[in-house]
Formats: structure tokens, C-alpha cells, sequence
């Protein structure tokens, strides 16, 4: 069955340095274990290929059903250095969201 | 000892809603109204600003805001905590107290906490053993440390805490945690022990959730957007803080926004790295360890929030000049925006090669397609796309290249693709990068000091 990622759980985004943080929380214990199971740290990479560009960290949060992601090397230089639009990583949260899960 | 202290988060960063702080002091009872105005590239304008004019270096907004609330804050005893004092906190007190003055207050007490500017003492503090090395990058400070506009050492609660010991209505610090803001009126009322670290873990947490204003109260919310009510009048989160640690998050009644569970998840997961490692001055706190419980009507309940023992160290953030960059825009329409927008930015890299003109790096985004998702975004069909607005973005060490970078943008409406318009600005000027130089050094070599100032 393809789900979208939005539609089991929602995120939060911002910066440290010129990596950007992606909390996903899932909304619910069955969305957890399917976030656990899925958002391994080689398919967020794969996700965000041609955005991220460096290693991607990974911390399970169970305590409220939330996984965070470190995306480094990510920003353009970081907060004030960075040209890109989005320089603040506001939106990696949003693109997350986007990723497709056949569970 | 009070049961119970009500915190009120007035600003997520200088610039936030004016009003929020008014609200804040109105329209319920609180007993601490707490504000963070500095984002890091704050600390380098106040510096330029500072050097310029030496009674300035501090949020400006701050003396007007203090003239608007002092009366209602005197009336309720309310006191209040910022760190809007930049790197000229004492100017700021003096501001504020001329305020005073003018409101006719007869008695009025100011904290300053004062030696977290170490611009000048660098080379001292060099020689003392600290090397500020770069902490994600481990570069020599000696790399930048000719161009360095600021340097600041983050302090946590504890100077704050002696302010409060010492009488004070209102504390400005220069840089300090945004957490520390919010732990330290904890520690004051309740007693608590800075080495009961489950307990500095709480009260940071709490900090964490009050520290970006109204994203906790559903601002920014991802999840479902539509159900937030009201964000015209959106409520700032308040912490009503327990002596055992406990929190409850809430807001003021009869304002908009939301307060749930995952309105706080959400602000929880922001900016973090480590979720076991939330490194403060004040302590470690474990953010795996947080429990959160929906209390209904608009209040959330924080507990069994754990931490580990404050690390040897504080983290000190410089800033420094790195070059220059600009931003040109240009709007295509339909038909075929996206193929013009794209033809505009080839003619105009082609330009700029030409002109031989020295970058680090030019960057092409397209607003209405891909500037925020890049490759995630999805391909679109032409003839649905009503408009694209190309946005080019330079950046290089050398400023002349910059500028004629800037110079070479509204040439394009006439002497390139059609159905182009919005170059109503004037041409993009160069603007000085700020970058960021954040490094660690050893508590013992920095002291925090409280300075009171007072009408009587």
C-alpha cells in the first residue's frame, strides 16, 4: 500500500549551522513504528538527494512518536552565508513530508 | 515559597509582533514576561551600530515597549527578563530608565548582567589557553580573527538568577541562552539547586518550548493548519511552572491560536541536534526523556524531564565579515514563463562570464517552481504556469564584482526574453556577509557579572 509521509505524520524544520534539523512526529503509535521502519537514514538521504550534501544523522525520539534528522553540508554556507532562498531550512520539513512509503 | 509561577514568552525574535508583549501583561495574570530578541546575525548589526554610536548596540524597540508596559508591569509586579541588551546593555538600562523617569515611577530597579563580550579580549583569552577553535570544523580561530565585528559567550540562568536575589524588576543581559531566560525565574521562586540537573532540564525545556514566541501556540504548525483559530489574534505560549519540575504550557484565555500536543511536539523537535545531548551553561537535558500530556483547553502538561551535568564549557559565538552578496529578481509570465525565466538566467551567467567578473558562488532559483523544494519539486506544464519569478543570487569577496553584478539585472527586461516586468526596486546593491565563527571556551576564563541600576 503507497502512503503519503503527510498523511501519518507531521515535522518541524530550522537550522544549526549549515546543517538543517527535520523533526517528523507521527501522529499516532501505528505511524510511529511505520516512520521507525521507513525514514532509515539512507532513504531521507536518497530523499534529499540534490539538496543535502552531506552525512545524515538520525535520533528516535519515542517519547513523542518523533524521529530527528540532521542534515549536514544542506544550507549553502549556513543562516547568513547562504543564498538560497530557503536559507533557514524553513521548508525541509514540508519536503519531507513529500516522501512516498509503499508500507 | 510560590505554588506555582506563570512565565510569558513576548518575542520569538526581535522583529516578532509588536504587541505580544502588551497581550502578554493585559490580558491575564503572569508573573514573568520573558524575551529573546537575539538571532546571532542580531549581535553583528548591534555591534555596527554600537561602533557608530556608542550609547546604541541594543534592541531599539525595547526602551518604547518598556514606556508601553512599565505601568501595568508595576501595577502586577510583573518582572521582566530579556536578553535585548545586545552588546550595550547598560545603554539599554539607561534608555529604559529615562522611560521610567518620564512615566513619573518613583521606584525602579535594573539588572544588568554584564562580561559576556569578549570582542576585546581575544588575544588575552588566546594566550589564557582558550582557542576558540571553530567547534564544527575545528579551523584556527587565526583564520578569522583579524575580521571578527563580535564575539559574545552564551550565559545560562544563573546570572539572572542573582539579579532577581538582588531586587531587580527588570534584567537585561547581552547574549544569553533563550532557555536561561525562562529557567532562571524557576530556580529564583522555587529554591531549586543548580546541581538538581532533572530539575535545570525542566525549566530549559520549558524555555525551549517558550524561547521562538508563538510557534509553540500554533503558529508555523504543520500538522493541521486549518483548525488553528484565530492566528489574527494569535495567544504567546505561557509557562505555568510547579516546584516539582512540572510544567503546563498554556495561553491566555479569549486569545487565538493553539496549544495541544502537537503544537508543542512540534516546537520541541525545532533546531535540535542530539536529542540526548541539549547542550545548555545550565546543564544537558534529555529531550528523549520529555513527557507531554494534553490536558484539554488549551494546556499541556511537561514532566519527567531528565538532564545530566552542566559540560566545562560555554559556548561563545563569533561573528565576522565574509564578502559580499546580492539578490536580483525579475518576474515572467506567461506563456512560457519557466522557458524565459530559464533563457534570462543563461543570458545573464553569460554576462557575467564575460564581464570576467570574480564569484564564489552565483545561485538560480526559480519562485513558483523549485526555490524551496529544489529537486523535490514537481515538474510542471508549461501552460499552467502563470508566472515564475527568477531570482539570481551572488556572493564573492570582491565587492566591485558585485556591484556590477547589481548593475546587470534590469538590462535584461530590454535586451532579453519577453513578458517580463517587476524591477520596481532599484538595482540590487552589494551587502556586507555576516558569517558565523561558533566555538567553546572554558567557564573559568569568563565571569558574568550583575550590575543594578536604580531610581529611588
Amino acid at each position: 500500500m503507497k502512503m503519503k509521509l503527510l498523511d501519518i505524520a507531521h515535522a518541524r524544520s530550522g537550522d544549526k549551522g549549515d546543517a538543517g534539523n527535520v523533526g517528523v512526529i507521527a501522529y499516532d503509535d501505528k505511524g510511529f513504528e511505520i516512520i521507525k521502519k521507513h525514514l532509515t537514514t539512507e532513504r531521507v538521504k536518497k530523499h534529499f538527494e540534490g539538496i543535502c550534501f552531506g552525512k545524515v544523522e538520525r535520533y528516535e525520539m519515542p517519547n513523542i512518536r518523533a524521529i530527528n534528522f540532521l542534515l549536514h553540508n544542506t544550507l549553502g554556507g549556513g543562516g547568513t552565508v547562504s543564498l538560497k532562498h530557503d536559507a533557514q531550512g524553513k521548508i525541509l520539513a514540508s519536503a519531507m513530508l513529500r516522501m512516498e512509503l509503499d508500507v | 515559597m510560590k505554588d506555582k509561577i506563570r512565565i510569558a514568552s513576548g518575542q520569538g525574535f526581535w522583529g516578532d509582533l509588536i504587541d505580544a508583549p502588551y497581550h502578554q501583561v493585559t490580558k491575564g495574570d503572569i508573573d514573568y514576561l520573558v524575551m529573546d530578541y537575539l538571532a546571532e546575525v542580531t549581535m553583528s548589526i548591534l555591534q555596527k551600530q554600537k561602533n557608530k554610536k556608542p550609547n546604541l548596540g541594543y534592541a531599539r524597540d525595547l526602551p518604547e515597549l518598556m514606556k508601553r508596559i512599565l505601568p501595568v508591569c508595576k501595577e502586577k509586579g510583573i518582572k521582566v527578563i530579556t536578553n535585548g541588551g545586545g552588546v550595550n546593555p547598560v545603554a539599554c538600562a539607561d534608555a529604559i530608565l529615562d522611560e521610567a523617569l518620564k512615566l513619573d515611577i518613583e521606584d525602579l530597579k535594573i539588572a544588568v548582567v554584564l562580561g559576556d563580550d569578549i570582542k576585546d579580549r581575544v588575544d588575552e583569552l588566546f594566550e589564557a589557553g582558550a582557542e576558540l577553535k571553530n567547534m564544527d570544523t575545528d579551523e584556527p580561530l587565526t583564520k578569522v580573527k583579524d575580521k571578527i565585528l563580535s564575539a559574545n559567550v552564551y550565559f545560562g540562568a544563573l546570572p539572572i538568577v542573582e539579579a532577581l536575589q538582588k531586587g531587580a524588576d527588570i534584567i537585561i543581559t547581552g547574549r544569553t541562552t533563550d532557555t536561561g531566560l525562562t529557567l532562571a525565574p524557576m530556580i529564583y521562586e522555587f529554591g531549586w539547586d543548580p546541581k538538581n540537573y532533572d530539575l535545570m532540564a525542566a525549566g530549559t525545556v520549558a524555555g525551549h518550548i517558550l524561547e521562538c514566541g508563538a510557534q509553540s501556540s500554533g503558529g508555523n504548525f504543520l500538522g493541521d493548519w486549518e483548525s488553528i483559530d484565530n492566528f489574527a489574534e494569535i495567544g504567546f505560549p505561557i509557562a505555568e511552572a510547579y516546584p516539582n519540575g512540572e510544567v503546563i504550557i498554556t495561553k491566555h484565555e479569549n486569545t487565538g491560536g493553539l496549544v495541544s500536543y502537537a503544537t508543542v511536539a512540534e516546537q520541541l523537535v525545532y533546531e535540535i541536534g542530539d536529542p540526548k545531548s541539549y547542550i545548555t551553561p545550565d546543564c544537558v537535558a534529555d529531550f528523549s526523556s520529555i513527557r507531554l500530556e494534553d490536558l484539554g483547553n488549551n494546556r499541556v502538561k511537561v514532566y519527567d524531564v531528565k538532564g545530566n551535568k552542566e559540560t566545562e564549557f560555554y559556548k561563545v559565538s563569533c561573528s565576522y565579515s565574509d564578502g559580499y552578496s546580492a539578490i536580483g529578481s525579475l518576474t515572467y509570465s506567461w506563456p512560457q514563463a519557466l522557458s524565459k525565466a530559464k533563457a534570462a538566467d543563461k543570458i545573464l551567467r553569460k554576462r557575467l562570464e564575460n564581464l570576467d567578473l570574480k564569484f564564489d558562488e552565483i545561485r538560480t532559483e526559480f519562485i513558483g517552481y523549485n526555490s524551496t523544494q529544489g529537486p523535490l519539486s514537481k515538474e510542471l506544464d508549461e501552460d499552467n504556469i502563470n508566472e515564475i519569478m527568477l531570482r539570481i543570487a551572488v556572493r564573492s569577496g570582491d565587492k566591485d564584482s558585485v556591484a556590477r553584478f547589481g548593475k546587470e539585472i534590469a538590462p535584461l527586461i530590454l535586451t532579453g526574453p519577453p513578458s517580463v516586468t517587476g524591477f520596481a526596486g532599484g538595482r540590487p546593491k552589494p551587502s556586507e556577509v555576516i558569517a558565523y565563527w561558533p566555538a567553546l571556551i572554558p567557564k573559568n576564563l569568563v565571569e558574568p557579572h550583575v550590575k543594578i541600576l536604580e531610581l529611588k
